[in-house]
């Protein structure tokens, strides 16, 4: 039996009390009853947040009428979503057209289950932790996939199989960035990533290894923007030119689905580049005694969020400032470029820690 | 800005480079417009209705200034009635007591116009503008005959 259990107050008091089925079970349901509850408030902030940012990115004030500041119009949005008409037009094949939309979600959601929010936040530590992330994310493809060929449109399935291209090549160089933290931290489990990078600031991955990680930040910023389906680089939605892509058939819940776990998605592509490059939940401590003590004092989750939210933020910038690339471009990006810069880069990463050339 | 093309007899690789540093700049500038709030252009309608301003040209409906003593420029010449495309203005003139004929009514009829600017620029006597306060833009109504208008304030004059 593997043991996946992670400390937390709540959940060994649970242990205490109960057998250990029935606690297995009552922690589960409290876990995924948390993580959902995340995953709601994160979408419906990300939802504001972006349409803010990316008002003031445009000289525009955003939503303003709705609640104050209009914090209240994703809330307006998703109820008018959920009154729409589930609309399913008859030449769809019905279990691929309604599967569709629940894969992506459930993938971010499972990807969650890992991350680790706090020293004993988390809902399971597995010992390759990485290797589920990397699992768990492939069924955001799937779904982008099953829903561009069971609407039997021929827009959605160019989306699709534009998307399902694009997204295979980019998760390789994320999938080697990773790699190269794993192997710098000698571990593939999250927390233990984690927790190697205590000290200061200078012993995060993006520094400590000197050039290496911060190529590989880099890369890990371009290739999950690619995944995220976000722009620059959010060739399977291109709305202006493949009137939405996959999900251009979908109606309804089935839409808001999509368009939910794109922001959930977000929030874990965010949460995974902190957790690999910047620390995760640890404080950025600068090595003068009397700040870290300060910095320390405040949460992990704290600092979890603030990093996540950093990273969110320049996924938003990214977005709206560049042009979108064309299909033929994107790919040359991936095969011609990253592809071999984050080989070069694991090749150079592994001869700094072979050599033990990191940081102090 | 430096807006001129970047030339191409450069290495390739010089190249990528300062492509990269284009989407910096681009990044400077979306950034310049997130930490200036005085840069929003939006508009709060309703709530800065007092102190909402137009640019010079933009156009509101027609309007006929008229000065201090209550007098406007039009000589009813009908130019602008002979200019306009949709049958808009309708020129009704009248005597004055020394049997000179003079404008009685300028009915404009805002509910066919396109504010095309037509009559504007076919009027000799620069009599009617396009306005743009906030007053010329606030035109709905219950029914269609609001919309139709009688310029001059003062019949026969």
């Amino acid at each position: 039996m593997i043991d996946l259990t992670v400390t937390h107050p709540i959940g060994d008091r649970i242990r205490e009390v109960l057998p250990p089925l029935p606690a297995a079970l009552a922690n589960g349901a409290l876990a995924v009853a948390s993580l959902a509850l995340l995953v709601t408030v994160m979408a419906i902030l990300l939802v504001w947040l972006e349409r803010k940012v990316c008002a003031r990115f445009q000289a525009r004030l955003g939503p303003t009428r709705v609640g104050p500041f209009g914090l209240l119009q994703p809330i307006a949005d998703a109820l008018k979503l959920l009154m729409k008409e589930n609309l399913r037009p008859t030449a769809t094949d019905m279990v691929a057209y309604y599967l569709a939309p629940l894969l992506p979600i459930t993938g971010s959601f499972l990807v969650l289950t890992v991350i680790p929010f706090d020293h004993n936040l988390q809902v399971a530590n597995p010992g390759a932790g990485v290797v589920f992330v990397i699992a768990a994310s492939g069924l955001g493809i799937l779904g982008t996939l099953i829903g561009g060929w069971g609407s039997n449109n021929k827009y959605a399935l160019l989306g699709s199989m534009r998307s399902g291209a694009q997204l295979f090549s980019y998760e390789l160089s994320m999938v080697l960035c990773m790699l190269l933290v794993v192997m710098a931290a000698g571990s593939a489990s999250l927390r233990e990533i984690v927790l190697s990078q205590q000290g200061t600031v200078l012993d995060w991955w993006i520094f400590k290894l000197p050039g290496a990680g911060f190529a590989a930040f880099l890369l890990f910023l371009i290739s999950s923007t690619a995944e995220l389906n976000r722009g620059p680089l959010d060739l399977s939605e291109a709305e202006q030119e493949l009137t939405g892509g996959f999900h251009t058939e979908y109606a309804g819940m089935s839409f808001s689905m999509f368009f939910l776990a794109e922001f959930v998605n977000m929030f874990a592509a965010a949460a995974l580049g902190s957790t690999f490059f910047l620390g995760g939940f640890l404080a950025p401590q600068i090595g003068v005694h009397a700040v870290d003590a300060v910095l320390s004092f405040v949460p992990g989750v704290i600092w979890f969020g603030l990093k996540s939210g950093f990273l969110i933020f320049l996924y938003m910038w990214f977005r709206w400032t560049f042009p979108r690339l064309r299909i033929d471009h994107l790919l040359a990006l991936e095969w011609k470029f990253l592809l071999p810069v984050s080989m070069g880069n694991l090749l150079l990463g592994a001869t700094l820690v072979t050599f033990g050339l990191l940081l102090p | 800005m430096n807006l001129a093309p970047i030339p191409h007899n450069d290495h390739l690789f010089v190249r990528r480079l300062k492509q990269v540093g284009e989407l910096l700049r681009g990044m400077r500038v979306t950034w310049g417009y997130l930490v200036r709030p005085s840069r929003v252009v939006t508009r709060e309608y309703p709530e800065n209705r007092e102190t909402l301003t137009f640019p010079e040209r933009f156009r509101g409906q027609v309007v006929m200034p008229h000065d201090a003593e209550g007098e406007h420029n039009c000589t009813a010449c009908t130019l602008c009635e002979k200019a306009c495309p949709n049958g808009s203005i309708s020129i009704l003139t009248t005597k004055n007591i020394a049997d000179k004929r003079v404008l009685g009514r300028f009915v404009y009829r805002l509910s066919s116009c396109t504010l095309c600017n037509l009559c504007i620029e076919a009027c000799p006597f620069d009599a009617i503008h396009m306005g743009h306060q906030v007053d010329n833009v606030e035109a709905a109504s219950y029914e269609r005959a609001a919309l139709d208008l009688i310029l001059n304030k003062r019949e026969g004059r």
